[in-house]
This record gives C-alpha cells, sequence and structure tokens, in this order.
C-alpha cells in the first residue's frame, strides 16, 4: 500500500469531475491511497504565469509546501498543475533566494516549502508506480479490439522534466497494452490541443482541435484518452463547434484514461463519472460490453426534479 | 556615459526560468516555426520574432499576436538546437505587454489573464463564469451562440460550478500574497 497527497485541481473539482472519480476508484483497487491535500489554492494555470512570474511560484510554492508536511509525494492529474508545480519546485530548489524570497511571504500561512515532496503525474504513477503487471492483474474485463488514441498532450512530457522522452514516449501505449486495449499509433500524440486558446484565439485552436480530431478518425480510433482536463475539454466539448466552423461532421468520444482503465478493472459507467460527456460515449461501452452500455442509457442524468425547490439545479456540493 | 539597455535584454531579464537565456544565441534555423502549431495565425513565426527583438524592432514585436497566440505547449523549446526557453520568452512578452499596457487593441488573452488572475485573489481559487465575460463580448454573434450551446450543454451534464469555490484560509492567503506584491489597499 503506497500512500500520495493528491492535488486535483479546479478543473476536477467540477468540469472534470469523472477524472477524480475514476482515478479513486481505480487507484484505491491497485493499492494507492491518495489523500486530497487540505487547503489547495489554484496552480496559476498558464493566465497566471501571464501576469506575474512569482506570484504565481508563490502560489505553487503554497501548495508544495503543504505537501512537504504531508511526508508523501504529491500527484496532480491535471497535466498544467503537474508542469506548474513541478517547475516551481525545480526553481526553487535551484534558486535559495527565490526558496527564501517564497518562504517569507509563506510564513504568513505558517508554511514552509522544503521540497520534500516529489511532483508526480498521475499517468507517471501508472506506469512507473503501479506497473503493467498490477494493471494486466487487475483487468479482469481486458478491453480486446478497443481502438485508444493514447493522447499524451503537451505537459505531460513538455517542457523535459527528467529523462522523458518527447519525441516518442510509449508509457501511455503500454497503459493501453496492459488493459487490453489497442493503443492506435498517432503522431500527432503530443501535439497540442490549443489549451486555453479557445477562449484567447478561437480561429486558431478550434483548427487545432479538428486536426486532432480528424487525424483520430482517419485512423479508426473508437476513443481517444486523455490524461488532462483541458484537454479533454477542448477535443470533447469543442466538437460541434469545430464541425459548424468547417463543415465536417466529426464525432469521437474522449474519455481520461484513468476511466478507460476503470473500464477494463469492470468497474460501471457510473462510478467512473462517465456520462457525463457531450458526445455519447456509449459506441465505445458496447464495443466492451453491452451491459454497460445499457447501464449508461438507463442511467439517469440528473437528479430528479423538486418540484417546490427554486429553478436551480440543486447539485451536492463537494466540500 | 549613458547605458542603454537593449530591448534584448530587457527581454531576457524578464525570464526568471531562463536564467541566461541566450536569445542571442538562436541560429534562426526555423525549427521552432515549423514545429509551432500555432505558427499559420501568427503575425510573425517564433524564429521571426526573435530575430525582431534582436534587431531591436520593439514595437512591431509588442505589436504582434504572436506571444499571445503562443499556447505553451513547449514543443519548440524541447526541439531548440540551442537550447532557448522560446515558450518562456513568449511568457515575457505577455508580462512585459500587460505591465506596459502595449498590447495589440482587440487581444482576448490580457484581459482574460487579468480577470484569471484577481478570480484566484479573491477566492484562491478559478471560477469559469467569472471568466467568461472577458471573451465572449469580443465574439461575433454566430460564435457567441456556440458558445452558449457548449456552456448549456456543459451545465446540463452537471459541468459548470454554481457557486464559487474559495479555499478555507483566505485570510492567510491574502498575506501571502500581500508579501509578494503589496496590493494598493491591503493590510
Amino acid at each position: 500500500m503506497k500512500t500520495f497527497a493528491l492535488f486535483p485541481g479546479c478543473s476536477l473539482e467540477k468540469m472534470a469531475a469523472g477524472y477524480l472519480s475514476s482515478t479513486l476508484e481505480t487507484t484505491s483497487r491497485l493499492g494507492i491511497t491518495l489523500q486530497e491535500l487540505e487547503d489547495w489554492n489554484c496552480c496559476g494555470a498558464t493566465a497566471y504565469f501571464h501576469v506575474d512570474e512569482l506570484l504565481a511560484h508563490t502560489l505553487c510554492g503554497r501548495n508544495l509546501a503543504m505537501a512537504d508536511k504531508t511526508g508523501t509525494d504529491v500527484i496532480a492529474p491535471c497535466a498544467a498543475c503537474y508542469k506548474n508545480m513541478y517547475f516551481t519546485r525545480k526553481y526553487l530548489l535551484e534558486d535559495p533566494d527565490l526558496a527564501e524570497h517564497i518562504n517569507y511571504a509563506l510564513e504568513q500561512d505558517g508554511l514552509k516549502f522544503t521540497g520534500a515532496s516529489r511532483v508526480r503525474h498521475l499517468l507517471e504513477v501508472y506506469a512507473e508506480d503501479i506497473g503493467m503487471e498490477a494493471l494486466k492483474a487487475a483487468a479482469t474485463t481486458p478491453l480486446h479490439g478497443l481502438k485508444v488514441v493514447p493522447y499524451y498532450g503537451c505537459q505531460v512530457v513538455r517542457p523535459r522534466k527528467d529523462h522523458e522522452d518527447v519525441e516518442e514516449p510509449q508509457f501511455f501505449e503500454a497503459i493501453l497494452s496492459a488493459v487490453g486495449a489497442t493503443p492506435v499509433d498517432f503522431p500527432d500524440k503530443t501535439r497540442c490541443c490549443s489549451g486555453s486558446l479557445l477562449v484567447t484565439s478561437r480561429t486558431a485552436a478550434l483548427s487545432l482541435v479538428r486536426d486532432l480530431l480528424q487525424g483520430a478518425i482517419d485512423r479508426h480510433a473508437d476513443v481517444i484518452a486523455t490524461a488532462c482536463p483541458l484537454c479533454q475539454l477542448n477535443l470533447e466539448c469543442y466538437q460541434q463547434q469545430v464541425n459548424l466552423e468547417f463543415g465536417t461532421q466529426l464525432s469521437i468520444p474522449v474519455l481520461y484514461f484513468s476511466q478507460i482503465i476503470g473500464l477494463s478493472m469492470g468497474l460501471s459507467s457510473r462510478k467512473l463519472g462517465i456520462g457525463d460527456e457531450l458526445v455519447d460515449p456509449r459506441p465505445v461501452l458496447s464495443l466492451i460490453g453491452s451491459q454497460l452500455a445499457a447501464e449508461t442509457a438507463s442511467a439517469p442524468q440528473r437528479p430528479p426534479k423538486d418540484d417546490k425547490a427554486l429553478p436551480m439545479p440543486a447539485r451536492s456540493k463537494r466540500s | 556615459m549613458e547605458s542603454k539597455i537593449t530591448f534584448s535584454e530587457e527581454i531576457s531579464n524578464l525570464l526568471y526560468a531562463a536564467h541566461g537565456n541566450p536569445i542571442r544565441d538562436c541560429i534562426q534555423c526555423g525549427t521552432c516555426a515549423g514545429t509551432c502549431p500555432v505558427a499559420p495565425f501568427m503575425d510573425h513565426t517564433p524564429r521571426r520574432l526573435i530575430a525582431m527583438i534582436q534587431a531591436d524592432q520593439k514595437q512591431d514585436v509588442l505589436a504582434s499576436n504572436t506571444y499571445w497566440f503562443c499556447a505553451s505547449c513547449f514543443h519548440c523549446n524541447v526541439r531548440c538546437p540551442k537550447g532557448i526557453d522560446i515558450a518562456g520568452l513568449m511568457y515575457a512578452l505577455k508580462r512585459y505587454s500587460m505591465w506596459k499596457g502595449t498590447y495589440r487593441e482587440g487581444l482576448v488573452g490580457p484581459v482574460f489573464s487579468e480577470t484569471f488572475a484577481k478570480t484566484i485573489m479573491w477566492s484562491g481559487r478559478s471560477y469559469e463564469p467569472v471568466l467568461a465575460p472577458t471573451y465572449l463580448f469580443g465574439f461575433k454573434p454566430r460564435e457567441f451562440l456556440q458558445e452558449a450551446v457548449t456552456a448549456t450543454g456543459l451545465m446540463l451534464k452537471g459541468r459548470l460550478p454554481i457557486l464559487p469555490p474559495r479555499i478555507k484560509r483566505l485570510e492567510a492567503f491574502k498575506k501571502v500574497v500581500d508579501r509578494v506584491i503589496p496590493r494598493g489597499g491591503a493590510s
């Protein structure tokens, strides 16, 4: 049993709730305990580094200092959080002046950065700490015949963090193969999904998304697997906008890799948060067992409406 | 003797991550331009922008959309044969243009980034509904409608937060921030 601190990041609270639930469900079955970092704050995303670099490092420094206190390594499932935290830790360790400045600020919250806790991405933890044998053993319903695009996106492998193969990484493929799926040979697997350009430079962004979707469909993929909430949002939720913009009819489900692993363990789609997508994932589910498809079809999408309630979706809040 | 700092040095000074960043080492090979997925949408490719910085064409560099179109994918960084932190350079230009208010009119990026930063200052977390107005009103009616359809879809699936999240030790958090950037009116 191995324990990690978990830094969920803002997206996993709501937008990518399925990424969080599938992460918790699958890791707990593989002997990993995740403890959410108490009172974590936003990692600063990319926008914060546009405004002030020192402040952005301070924001990450606060989370890192809290992780240091836990005495375990910290996992960030969001690729952007991972990159920000990884590099802030690196710079703070390399530059005592910067660390001193930020520790002076963190004093106000009773915290101190020591660098004891390493920053890990979830994908990396599956590949290195859990390992292929354990994944294979846990895959009670191997996903034979399911063609999955291993979409790394940018920030899991870039900028180079350690010894990664930045041009031809293979660990995502290995994970997919371990759970019985067929990884699609996808040359654009590390090409950018456009990130936050979808709001700031829309035309450019939609064109990048289109190219990726077209590439996946041309290679007869059944589903795209992502390891980042922003990649999932861009590639999945903007398919309709891509089609309207370019007159295409592209449609392909996009799931988190942890959801795909969960399916191989025979976990229900509801437990894995599958069903909250805008592109219907049922074609994927039916390929690996009709029972799952039927379950999703009959599962209520929203809680039943309370007639007396105010006209607001009353959803339970995660504390 | 008057010593005047060049634009290239000014930008290099803004790069924490690239202390000693060798912008001047650029050999103009164009690997970055060939790699960049957004290059076709930029006024100038990253290679050309670096040449313009070296030539001290400050006005033209700052007026270009290039650095605001950078998606921070870091593909150029890992391929640059001279090890230049090109994405970091784009960040530095973004910060420079925001401080000086010299970015081109009509860009969404600066306003979006600033609002994002303020949201975190208020609550310690990001909150999508506050961010939307920073870019939605710049959209053409058709784009606005498409974005609204996507947002509605996400809302119906329960993927958009209703209430803004906030961290528990917000006061302490704000004091931490004040030690890094003293804000006007803050204690």
